[in-house]
């Protein structure tokens, strides 16, 4: 069942083509790698997914509504959410902060200025389940500007898992930090989404993380969708191959 | 969820907050320990603290540096300058119903304008607008009493009980100093509680990171228009308060250079700490009200503080304070 489905969508920045005619479907409970090469416009689909940038032609269709031209914060009501390549917090806020604004503003309690935040505990307690789940509930009265990198990255998806999405865009949750802890970000972020049945869209550029973790995997080349199918079926593609790493992988 | 990883108990009271009553007992004693003149400068003091403590709600929690606060300063303060002049009201309850409501209007409106834009572009916009209402105060001078301003009597205080049409300035300025102090604190309460609001932390949000706040779901102008009304409506308390004491307004206080001044109180104090514009408003009174006993040249002498304060002090008064008492403030969190 498809939970999410892009119609040819296109979006031009001048000359360039960045996403041309992409029809792209996520399915609901499914783990979603989006691959391939620096310019082949993965993140410009997310953004015009999530609402940053919004598409020249085509047509975004979510749970069955037309989003296309929908508001960010209309996107975000209806269950998307997204954590971003570099890493955006809020770093003059505490860890428990960060978190615990995205419950606030899901459950529209944010405009209230009547009540210190600290006193609402439900809140605070969920905030503290989320940073639980991600292991990192020991930080939470650090600024999260004082947190190392994989903590950080970690931290990005928990503020936007605690929105409750039904739909998640990771974009490359292990960017930045060393290959012992990419393992650790996504073995926590994967089984926290799995055990969550929240549907996940990663970008990612490590393809032994990519076909460890994903049910499907989606390769996109210059603004195009190049190859779409299940991790065995992406790895054995030799036109994959030559896009993604210039020559077929020898067998 | 796990025993450690149970929500912590938020709200504490920590040696800072304990030692809040330390400077509350001693302002409600200055009236009977200080002279009137001192009396006058302490309560000139709270007052540039409403209007700083308005002000740094844009700049330190929202990330929005205004040069246009002048502007609702002196709306609180014509309007009650125009109720005197035109309505013959002399009840401060009333000036101060009247200057809020005001100041509002005109923080809501300048805000509709100014939060379409951020950086610099806010900064002109505001320091723009400001200087519409000063040309108004000048040129409107059949209104507005133009250079000459509008005078304004000692006000009733507490519908009536208080009348100051007999007996000398020092008594009219003991009761209206804890008039002006029970005002204050009620201010630092409310904005306080806003601060730690989740309003106040949405702020604190898109002040850091604008594109995020907006992935959280939050209308970031909504926001930043909310604080501008909200910043805008304390300064114009503040100017309410201030022309009694001064028993004039004049255009001056709509001028930039007045703009300049609050900004330049909550440097001083520190627009990174909640209580820095407090001490800030406080500490440039008596800088001031010194500097120019002094010298001809107290701005030049201000400018020099103000030199060295964003070189050495560039979180301000209290922000050295805190870094040189750290036990007064938890590790890691700010205030």
């Amino acid at each position: 069942m498809a939970l999410l489905q892009t119609i040819a969508l296109t979006k031009r920045f001048g000359d360039l083509v960045a996403v041309n005619n992409v029809n792209f479907t996520v399915h609901k409970g499914e783990f979603l790698s989006l691959v391939g090469s620096n310019g082949a416009g993965k993140t410009t689909l997310v953004n015009l997914i999530s609402g940053q940038v919004k598409a020249d032609t085509g047509q975004i269709l979510f749970a069955d509504s037309d989003i296309t031209t929908s508001r960010v914060s209309e996107r975000i009501k209806l269950g998307i959410a997204r954590s971003f390549q570099l890493v955006n917090l809020f770093d003059g806020l505490s860890v428990l902060d960060n978190v615990a604004l995205a419950v606030f503003s899901r459950e529209g309690k944010v405009r209230n200025l009547a009540v210190l935040a600290d006193a609402d505990r439900a809140v605070r307690a969920e905030a503290m389940g989320v940073l639980d789940l991600f292991g990192i509930e020991a930080q939470w009265s650090l600024l999260a500007g004082g947190l190392s990198q994989g903590e950080r990255k970690l931290l990005d998806v928990a503020v936007a898992y605690a929105l409750k999405p039904t739909l998640l865009f990771l974009d490359e949750p292990t960017s930045g930090v060393g290959t012992r802890d990419k393992a650790q970000i996504m073995d926590t972020v994967s089984a926290v989404v799995r055990a969550g049945t929240v549907t996940a869209v990663v970008i990612e550029h490590d393809m032994d993380i990519v076909f460890k973790y994903s049910d499907r995997v989606v390769v996109m080349h210059e603004g195009s969708m190049l190859a779409d199918g299940r991790p065995a079926e992406i790895r054995a593609n030799k036109e994959v191959a030559t896009v993604l790493l210039g020559a077929p992988v020898p067998t | 969820m796990s025993a450690a990883t149970e929500a912590p108990r938020a709200v504490r009271l920590r040696p800072f907050t304990m030692l809040l009553a330390v400077p509350i007992v001693g302002l409600a004693l200055v009236p009977t320990t200080l002279d009137s003149y001192q009396t006058l400068l302490i309560a000139y003091g709270l007052i540039y603290g409403i209007a700083a403590l308005g002000f740094n709600l844009l700049l330190g929690y929202t990330g929005l540096l205004s040069f246009g606060h002048s502007a609702f300063f002196a709306v609180g303060a014509y309007s009650v300058g125009f109720m005197v002049r035109y309505l013959g009201i002399q009840s401060m309850e009333l000036y101060i119903l009247v200057g809020i409501v005001l100041s509002g209007m005109v923080s809501a409106l300048f805000g509709y304008i100014c939060v379409r834009h951020t950086r610099i572009f806010f900064g002109i916009l505001t320091l723009a607008l400001s200087q519409v209402l000063y040309s108004l105060a000048l040129s409107l001078f059949w209104i507005t009493g133009g250079t000459d301003g509008l005078r304004v009597p000692r006000p009733n205080l507490l519908g009536g009980l208080l009348n100051f049409t007999s007996g000398g300035f020092p008594r009219f300025v003991s009761y209206y100093y804890y008039y002006v102090l029970v005002l204050f604190l009620a201010c630092a309460v409310i904005m306080w509680v806003i601060a730690h609001s989740p309003f106040g932390k949405a702020l604190q949000a898109i002040r850091d990171n604008e594109t995020r706040a907006a992935f959280l779901g939050l209308r970031v102008r909504r926001f930043r228009w909310a604080a501008f009304f909200i910043s805008g409506t304390f300064t114009g308390l503040a100017g309410t308060l201030w022309v009694p004491l001064n028993g004039l307004t004049t255009p001056d206080v709509a001028y930039w250079p007045f703009s300049g001044e609050i900004v330049f109180m909550t440097l001083l104090g520190g627009f990174r700490s909640f209580a820095g514009p407090i001490v800030g408003g406080m500490v440039y009174t008596y800088l001031k009200a010194y500097a120019v006993a002094v010298t001809d040249y107290w701005q030049l002498l201000l400018g020099a503080v103000l030199v060295v304060l964003v070189l050495v002090l560039p979180t301000g008064i209290v922000g050295a304070a805190a870094r040189l008492f750290p036990r007064l403030t938890s590790p890691g969190r700010r205030d």
